[in-house]
């Protein structure tokens, strides 16, 4: 595999990494403050289709992100009333989420667009209706000037502004949870809620709260897909990675820098998959894309099963917080 | 109007139909769902333009997961629908289960052979269809590279690469077919994001037209190509109007004709084994205002000459499932 190829892969590995990042580290927040969530694809979903359609409806693509983080926050909200103020099943409520907006995304845009559960496509209106990419400073200069000229120009280069904001997000994340008091409060009450209660810290507005970055974070995941990679909502497109998301979470120890590994890692073989050419020149024998395609899910087996290192979830997730008397 | 009353006028309609209608024609959408643009909605078209002309109506179902297969079937059979009409190779098996139950309903099944007494089975020689694109790309490609893009990895959609590697092959001895399938499970027909990443990953070998046989996956493939400034080629429906200029064209395959001649037969549906082929104008390629500008006259004349050695069996397209093998790509 040339220098080339393996750049072109690396960029694509990106492109498939980023709503894999978003809905990790979107997992990340509420799975730390004790909220197990399913209904990651299912936001990314909502957030997907309303994004493609208010950018259609308005020809502003930054009016449908926001759209699009609007509805994946609804759906958090639902969850967040299901599963923290009625003390609801979180992996039922998360479930429901996902028929839900599975079902909602295409009967809307039915009704809206009439054109069999899917948005027209962006390029239609206006050059401001969807992401472009953006060409770094100098990047068509730097082509010319060795590996890391062309690093710089194939990689780093022409991705769109929610590519950046996505990694941007990694050290955020950290800052956020490990670096402020917010960070300190709400991991703790994903471990131990009954302790942050004692404190005279609220329980419940904090979970909300984590609730809350969650639907924001798949918001964006879900208007990269339709905005940004494509140009338009299909029903279904999501295709699963939600649940990649969920896997690398747990790949990931639920950590922010890990996560990011994880997702680069997860979306990279997926891009292997794609140029089943080039792997086969670099090993030489024919290894079968779809043996790429579900290693993500053999390494989370793996990873669970404790073979390497050990995955412990957050103490106290998954299990309503109820204030004894 | 609110919602409820909606809700309340259309079952109002439905319980009037159900007591009227004893023999009305059904027809079940596989799970691509009726508006994909592709293979369902030439088939949606077809019932649409029978009701249109004889003034009658149809009832109709969207399948949602593959568990309905058999209770759909068997809900349009008891109820008196007739004929009951599919569309797609997944109902083979159950069909052939549920037919023999209910020997006085037709059935039609597209995109699969079925042995029963009461079925009409309709397939397509799709193979012939995607060697006359494979042609048309094969003309027009400057890089001598030009791409596949499958949906489901089976072997209908290999027959498709087949029939269109030939094609190439045949206009252009020197080019190199690029092969893709997008995924081996029902998701596949559905991931945008994927088919378009697999158009990048095709462009940076070297491809400059790409042809998508692969539903929803498709409309990624359309989109990336335009996107990307190269050509693509459109399936079954006539996709070309999507983005006029980068679709070279489309593999038509007329499921609105199957279906059409199917509820036009109605109960007296003569049953058996039914192919459309290029003789019978049942596949072939899509020219309309969208794309009359990048195809050329010494193109089309060289796709009518092999269409026409097709038909009169002078040249043999290879068909893929025939032997589950292709002389002309390896999967």
């Amino acid at each position: 595999m040339d220098f080339l190829t393996f750049l072109q892969i690396s960029d694509t590995a990106v492109r498939f990494a980023i709503p894999l990042l978003f809905a990790c580290l979107a997992g990340l927040f509420s799975e730390r403050a004790g909220i197990f969530d399913i209904g990651l694809e299912g936001k990314m979903l909502a957030a997907a289709f309303f994004s493609a359609a208010i950018a259609a409806l308005t020809g502003n693509v930054w009016i449908g992100l926001l759209a699009g983080i609007g509805a994946s926050l609804a759906l958090s909200i639902i969850h967040g009333l299901a599963s923290i103020t009625f003390r609801g099943n979180q992996l039922i409520s998360g479930v429901a989420i996902n028929f839900l907006a599975a079902g909602l995304t295409v009967l809307i845009a039915q009704a809206w667009f009439k054109q069999g559960g899917r948005t027209p496509s962006l390029s239609d209106f206006g050059p401001n209706a969807r992401f472009t990419s953006i060409t770094l400073p100098y990047a068509d200069q730097m082509e010319d000037a060795g590996a890391l000229g062309l690093v710089y120009s194939e990689l780093i280069s022409g991705h769109s502004i929610l590519v950046y904001v996505g990694f941007l997000m990694v050290p955020l994340t950290w800052y956020i949870l490990f670096r402020t008091r917010f960070g300190l409060r709400l991991r703790a009450v994903g471990e131990n809620p009954a302790a942050v209660d004692t404190a005279g810290v609220s329980v419940v507005g904090l979970r909300y709260a984590a609730v809350a970055i969650c639907g924001i974070l798949c918001g964006m995941a879900g208007a990269y897909l339709a905005t940004a990679l494509q140009a338009g909502f299909v029903k279904d497109m999501s295709s699963g990675r939600g649940f990649i998301a969920l896997a690398a979470l747990i790949f990931a120890k639920w950590r922010p820098w890990y996560a990011l590994w994880a997702c680069l890692l997860f979306g990279f073989l997926q891009a292997l998959a794609l140029r089943p050419d080039a792997v086969e020149r670099l090993v030489q024998i024919d290894i079968p894309g779809q043996l790429l395609d579900a290693l993500p899910y053999i390494l989370t087996v793996v990873i669970l099963a404790g073979f390497v290192g050990k995955a412990i979830p957050p103490r106290a997730g998954g299990e309503p917080y109820v204030k004894e008397r | 109007m609110t919602v409820m009353q909606r809700l309340l006028g259309a079952s109002a309609v439905l319980a009037l139909s159900a007591g009227t209608a004893a023999a009305e024609p059904a027809l079940i959408f596989d799970l691509g769902g009726k508006f994909d643009k592709s293979f369902n909605e030439a088939a949606f078209a077809g019932a649409q333009r029978w009701a249109a002309e004889t003034g009658d109506s149809f009832r109709e179902i969207e399948l949602t997961s593959e568990a309905q297969r058999e209770q759909a079937l068997r809900r349009f059979a008891e109820a008196g629908a007739n004929p009951v009409i599919m569309t797609g190779f997944a109902f083979g098996s159950v069909l052939g289960e549920v037919a023999p139950d209910y020997p006085d309903t037709k059935f039609a099944i597209i995109d699969m052979v079925v042995d029963q007494p009461n079925v009409r089975s309709v397939v397509f020689n799709e193979h012939e269809g995607s060697f006359l694109v494979g042609m048309m790309a094969g003309l027009k490609t400057e890089t001598n590279t030009v791409g596949f893009i499958g949906g489901m990895d089976i072997p209908l959609i290999r027959k498709f690469a087949c029939g269109y590697a030939q094609g190439v092959l045949a206009a252009n001895p020197d080019a190199n077919v690029v092969a893709n399938m997008t995924g081996t499970t029902p998701a596949a027909w559905n991931d945008p994001v994927k088919g378009g990443e697999l158009t990048k990953a095709q462009i940076s070998q070297g491809a400059d037209i790409v042809y998508a046989a692969a539903g929803g996956t498709g409309v990624g493939v359309l989109q990336v190509a335009a996107d990307e400034g190269i050509f693509s080629i459109g399936v079954d429906s006539n996709q070309n109007y999507l983005h006029p200029g980068s679709v070279l064209t489309s593999m038509l395959k007329r499921v609105d004709v199957a279906v059409y001649d199917a509820l036009t037969q109605g109960t007296d549906l003569e049953t058996g084994f039914n192919v459309m082929g290029l003789a019978n104008y049942g596949v072939g390629v899509a020219l309309d205002e969208n794309n009359e500008a990048i195809v050329s006259y010494d193109m089309l004349a060289q796709v009518y000459a092999a269409a026409d050695k097709i038909v009169s069996g002078e040249m043999m397209v290879h068909d893929y499932m025939s032997d589950d093998s292709c002389p002309a790509l390896e999967f």
